[in-house]
């Protein structure tokens, strides 16, 4: 509905301007990129970029957790680009020939404990999650970060009772924000961008599995040298750069 | 009353209108058609949809009950009192009925989360804390479903004849004795359409549901939530626990056609 809303106002607005310059560059046009929620402030950075990058391009973006994004996929919604939190939901993706071309991984993610600003709790490691006095809270088991924060907890050993298992890591980090839960396991990225109303303990890397974002170009994308125009940029250094900026780390 | 002719339909209205008959039906159609049929027991039985389902009755039928207990008086006193200022007051208390439902949860929780103006005295005082918590959940629910119950009492008692009620006072009844042997049977076809209405609204909550009290099997996570969630996971069991929900909806308009949607 969103979407077709703001194709509407494109198409509006598109016959209101003067005529468009004639540009030989193919990856112009309206790009429509799903991308997973962890994601959100990096790609519109990115986004800006590849706008500068390729003028006349107009990518607009669907952020939300990656199964939400791959339900809305099988359903047949119209995409472009598909930017994946995880293998699993990238290798459905796969399965289901919705993708064109081999996935490719274009960054990595490391996890943290989100708390309140300041560390009221005094939380310090992963051990704390179980503590009586903390209301911790986590994903949805499908959601790739709940995946990861698992296999963390695993590593550690702890096994924490979670109040609620949120749709994405937005959720988590807002509850957490808002002084309602404790803590919770999100990505480092999360914490960085929602730097101020949250703090960020650090999880050793013994205990944190690394993981990787997947992009591949949509099968039935309407505009194909847009999306592998998007893919490409992501993983020059222009775009590397402002993956980074948000705390990403290179595949 | 005049009866409406039969008319000849014009076809550019009768199209129009068959277009907006199908936008309702087309979606219903979907689920019935897409709905696995076979797998619908094992899905229904599986113990999370369970654990939704006895959730969702006990919260909606709870908040149904703290809706009747307090939105009757409410009613009463949109009704029967005049005093400054009542129309403002009804306008904030029905305000959930057009409000989107997270921005109801967001409100809650600014009142009753732990940092909220009561909730934070709550959880200093008492200990209390509503988010993540079935009572929450009730909250959410009640909320947004019983201004449905106060604006249809509010209509019956407004149009109740009340030379009843003056009938049983001059006889010498008590006030109490005229609410609970005249006023309310008079009004109860009202009162229970309010309540039915409300109770298939909490049963339907999502939005607020999720934003205040979170998402927990067994705990809080209703029927809706599990619909939206399985959606991911399984959607096969989403399909069939949607389609139990249309048919709950369903029920309750087909019962209270008469009462509410006025009889054809």
């Amino acid at each position: 509905m969103r979407r077709f809303f703001l194709l509407a106002l494109a198409a509006v607005s598109a016959c209101g301007s003067v005529p468009a310059p004639v540009s030989p560059d193919k990856a112009g046009g309206d790009l429509s990129v799903f991308a997973a929620a962890s994601l959100t402030e990096a790609f519109k950075a990115a986004g800006t970029g590849f706008k500068a990058a390729h003028p006349g391009s107009n990518p607009t973006f669907n952020f939300a957790g990656t199964p939400t994004l791959l339900t809305q996929l099988l359903q047949g919604a119209g995409a472009d680009v598909f930017a994946s939190a995880d293998q699993p939901n990238m290798q459905k993706a796969v399965d289901a020939k919705l993708v064109a071309g081999a996935p490719r991984v274009f960054a990595t993610n490391k996890l943290e404990i989100v708390v309140g600003a300041g560390n009221p709790k005094h939380i310090s490691g992963l051990a704390d999650l179980a503590r009586a006095d903390v209301l911790y809270i986590t994903e949805a088991p499908d959601v790739p970060a709940a995946k990861y924060a698992a296999q963390a907890l695993a590593a550690a050993g702890v096994k924490p009772a979670p109040r609620s298992l949120e749709a994405d890591v937005k959720g988590v980090v807002s509850k957490v924000a808002l002084g309602e839960a404790d803590a919770g396991i999100v990505y480092v990225t999360d914490v960085r961008a929602a730097r101020g109303r949250v703090s960020g303990v650090a999880i050793p890397d013994a205990q944190n599995p690394r993981a990787g974002y997947l992009v591949a170009e949509v099968r039935a994308a309407h505009n194909p040298y847009a999306a592998r125009a998007f893919i490409d940029y992501l993983l020059s250094a222009g775009g590397q750069q402002a993956l980074q900026g948000f705390g990403f780390t290179p595949p | 009353m005049t009866r409406p002719r039969r008319e000849r339909v014009p076809a550019a209205l009768g199209l129009l209108a068959g277009l907006g008959a199908a936008f309702f039906i087309l979606p219903l159609a979907g689920l019935l058609a897409r709905a696995p049929w076979g797998d619908a027991l094992t899905a229904l039985s599986a113990p999370e949809t369970l654990e939704a389902l006895r959730l969702s009755l006990v919260a909606s039928l709870t908040a149904t009950a703290v809706s009747l207990l307090l939105g009757v008086p409410l009613a009463w006193v949109y009704a029967r009192v005049e005093f400054p200022g009542r129309n403002l007051l009804r306008a904030l208390t029905t305000l959930p009925m057009v409000l989107p439902p997270v921005v109801g949860g967001i409100a809650l929780l600014l009142a009753f989360g732990r940092r909220g103006l009561l909730g934070m005295l709550l959880e200093r005082g008492f200990g209390i804390t509503l988010p993540f918590t079935t009572a929450g959940v009730v909250m959410a629910e009640t909320f947004v479903s019983m201004p449905f119950l106060v604006l249809t009492v509010e209509a019956g008692l407004r149009s109740l004849d009340s030379r009843y009620e003056e009938a049983a006072r001059t006889l010498g009844a008590g006030r109490w004795t005229v609410l609970g042997r005249v006023t309310l049977p008079l009004i109860a076809p009202s009162l229970f359409a309010g309540a039915v209405l409300s109770w298939a609204r909490a049963l339907g909550e999502f939005g607020a549901t999720i934003t205040f009290a979170g998402n927990f099997p067994g705990r809080t996570q209703t029927m809706p939530l599990a619909v939206y969630l399985l959606l991911e996971s399984r959607p096969e069991a989403s399909f069939i626990l949607s389609l139990v929900l249309l048919a709950v909806s369903l029920a309750v308009l087909v019962g209270l056609r008469d009462r509410w949607l006025g009889s054809p």
